[in-house]
């Protein structure tokens, strides 16, 4: 027994003196996987571009179960790690619970927020960089029939559709938008089978240009409207590089330089609500030598307008989430 | 007699399948350039060594064995039941519901209150393909994989349009009541002096997995009812001849599978997360038909079996933390284990059986 006491203070002293060193940030992955095209390799390679500035490393996991979101929080704060950031609404909860047992350990969390003394919440404004891709989809569009692919049916995707709709009917008050989820569990995340059919589906309905929302899903969606010869608008990361000349653009949420800017402030990071918008370049859209030919002037000038209204408050984009409902279908 | 001995067949064959899976697994392992004995050394010490770790592998069992009897129940009607997911999904309905709108005066009333709701959810969603199988014929198996995705769309729409607290993110319900908080192993076994199973999620579910067991035994082997399923099981033509009625056994079979099923969900909704969340399942009812193949459909078999995958589950989250071994081939290794120990069991039991039939040959 007193042989365990011993082993036990020792192992203790040890992680204490871990901890004062320079702390491993950790980092944890959502269900969708770490190589998703989208959210979850955006933090990634938020990270990696963090160790290899920095020459750090961190660790990292991409979980399988629901149960392990909390089993990840806590073994890796047992551990020593410090910041540990998290992508995904659905660690909400649990971190809420475990936050308050590791009050020296920080948290980051992307797109939720967490109330908490050592809880960084990061959340973006997913309808003000829908709405301006919507803009440029209303605007590209010939049919005046667009179409939004997204992913599973929740909360979240519906604030992305909404955005969508409102910059759409900003440009063309009449333009159609049809709009499909892919599933309703979390399969639908990664299923680009049944994105590719949806995109044939909607093209079959008149759609020219498809915005697609939907993490793994969305890589059939962009193929499929590439290979059909029409437009389509990537997400979160910047996809124009996938299909040259056949993305308009992507609605770029930076999910990057969240984790980057969380791993860099290390233990000394700031807590409380970080919003990330068109405002501080949180979201926008991607523009880069992939679609330069399909973005003329006045659509560019355009958006930027807007961009630079909805930084300044003086449009106002409804957020879906606010009130469960979005004024335009 | 053509037949090996029964302790072959029950321990012998799953010992000899589980090794050929560890040794595929190792190569696997040695293929990405990891150790395999680290890896082994890894999940058990993850698994089994630490109290929080029994936690996680009891949590996962629990899950297992409820799915695990389910599948068995019905396969001693000679019924595939491979609902076992979308029973435990609606399950989950029955216990949020109960939790949610009944103010429950203690933990104790709320188990009892939700095992009912989560038994009859999960019953009522088995009903349907047990009734076609039974009246119309309808292939249980067809019937059943379908009800699954039914199932995820209906929970599905409840949570995002009917139990989410306005202005959640989450299609998830609101937290249940404190009073109706389970348990856990920590409530339970921890000394202020000595903290033990922290943070787990195991928690009293586990005993009621447990009497579940027992229960399915004495109905199976003990009762007039469990007599019928059997024997249906076994013939049907031969059960219709000694005046047992197929639809009703099959129908109640079916129900108690179904209920099994659903009660699996008390663990994950109000034992774990304290809330109904969309993908609380997360394939427990698929893993039960392994469990059921690999237990011989003998509730201490399913036991023996649904604590095995839940090291593995269990292992493979301390693989997934401490290695950089991917997911992806975390999964393998857990689906080389149910190749083996399920589907390829006729491979390691042919040869075996000849074996100990030549060597009873000589000694006769």
């Amino acid at each position: 027994m007193t042989l365990m006491h011993k082993f036990l203070a020792t192992a203790a002293v040890l992680s204490l003196s871990a901890g004062a060193a320079a702390a491993e940030p950790a980092l944890i992955f959502d269900l969708g996987g770490k190589f998703d095209k989208s959210f979850n390799e955006a933090a990634f390679s938020g990270a990696k571009r963090w160790a290899d500035e920095t020459g750090g490393t961190f660790r990292e996991i991409e979980l399988q179960s629901e149960a392990q979101r909390e089993q990840a929080l806590r073994r890796f704060a047992e551990n020593g790690n410090d910041p540990i950031i998290m992508t995904g609404f659905a660690f909400g909860n649990v971190l809420g619970e475990v936050a308050p047992d590791y009050p020296d350990t920080k948290f980051a969390i992307i797109d939720m927020v967490v109330d908490a003394p050592n809880v960084r919440s990061v959340v973006f404004n997913e309808h003000e960089g829908s709405y301006l891709v919507g803009m440029m989809a209303a605007m590209a569009s010939e049919s005046d029939t667009v179409g939004f692919i997204g992913g599973m049916d929740i909360p979240l995707i519906r604030k992305f559709a909404c955005g969508y709709v409102q910059g759409v009917k900003a440009v063309k008050p009449e333009a159609t938008v049809i709009q499909n989820m892919t599933g309703t569990t979390p399969a639908a995340w990664n299923d680009p089978v049944k994105g590719s059919e949806l995109t044939k589906s909607q093209i079959s309905q008149g759609a020219d240009v498809i915005y697609a929302a939907a993490g793994g899903t969305g890589v059939g969606v962009l193929q499929t409207a590439a290979d059909e010869g029409i437009l389509s608008i990537g997400v979160d990361s910047n996809q124009n590089y996938m299909h040259p000349g056949k993305i308009l653009t992507s609605m770029t949420k930076r999910v990057d330089n969240a984790v980057y800017d969380a791993m860099e402030a290390g233990t000394d990071i700031e807590t409380g609500i970080y919003v990330m918008g068109v405002g501080n370049e949180g979201v926008g859209y991607a523009m880069d030598e992939f679609n330069a030919d399909l973005v003329s002037a006045d659509m560019q000038a355009a958006v930027d307008d807007a961009a630079a209204k909805i930084g300044s408050g003086e449009l106002m984009v409804h957020d879906y989430m606010s009130d469960n409902a979005c004024p335009v279908e | 007699m053509d037949r090996m001995p029964g302790w072959a067949d029950a321990i012998l064959v799953p010992l000899i399948s589980l090794l050929l899976a560890a040794f595929l697994s190792a190569l696997v392992i040695i293929g990405i350039g990891e150790s395999p004995v680290a890896a082994f050394k890894l999940m058990v010490e993850g698994a089994l060594m630490r109290s929080a770790g029994w936690g996680y592998t009891l949590y996962y069992a629990t899950n297992f064995i409820f799915t695990g009897l389910a599948v068995a129940v019905a396969f001693h009607a000679r019924m595939f039941n491979i609902g076992g997911e979308g029973q435990a999904m609606i399950g989950g309905l029955g216990v949020a519901l109960v939790c949610l709108y009944i103010p429950w005066p203690h933990w104790s009333l709320a188990l009892l209150g939700s095992a009912v709701g989560a038994s009859l959810f999960g019953a009522a969603w088995a009903l349907i393909p047990a009734y076609l199988q039974a009246k119309r014929g309808s292939h249980i198996v067809i019937t059943t994989i379908m009800f699954n995705f039914i199932a995820a769309a209906l929970l599905n729409y409840v949570l995002v349009n009917v139990l989410r607290p306005v202005g959640a993110m989450d299609p998830a319900t609101a937290k249940f009541p404190d009073a109706t908080h389970l348990p856990t192993f920590q409530d339970m076994f921890s000394t202020a002096a000595a903290p033990m199973f922290r943070g787990a999620p195991a928690n009293v579910t586990f005993f009621l997995a447990v009497i579940a067991c027992v229960l399915v035994w004495l109905l199976i082997w003990r009762t007039r009812l469990g007599y019928e399923i059997r024997a249906l099981g076994h013939s049907e033509p031969a059960a219709r001849y000694a005046g047992i009625s197929p639809v009703r056994t099959v129908v109640i079979a079916m129900l108690i599978s179904g209920g099994l099923a659903g009660l699996m969900s008390v663990n994950t909704t109000q034992g774990e997360a304290e809330r109904l969340i969309l993908n609380s399942i997360e394939g427990a009812g698929f893993i039960g038909i392994a469990v059921a193949l690999m237990g011989r459909n003998h509730p201490l078999g399913v036991f023996l079996a649904a604590i095995l995958f839940g090291f593995l589950y269990q292992g493979g989250a301390e693989l997934a933390l401490w290695t950089t071994i991917p997911r992806e081939l975390i999964v393998v290794i857990q689906a080389l284990v149910i190749l083996f120990t399920g589907a390829l069991d006729n491979m390691v039991r042919m040869p075996l059986e000849r074996i100990f039939l030549s060597l009873r040959r000589r000694k006769s």
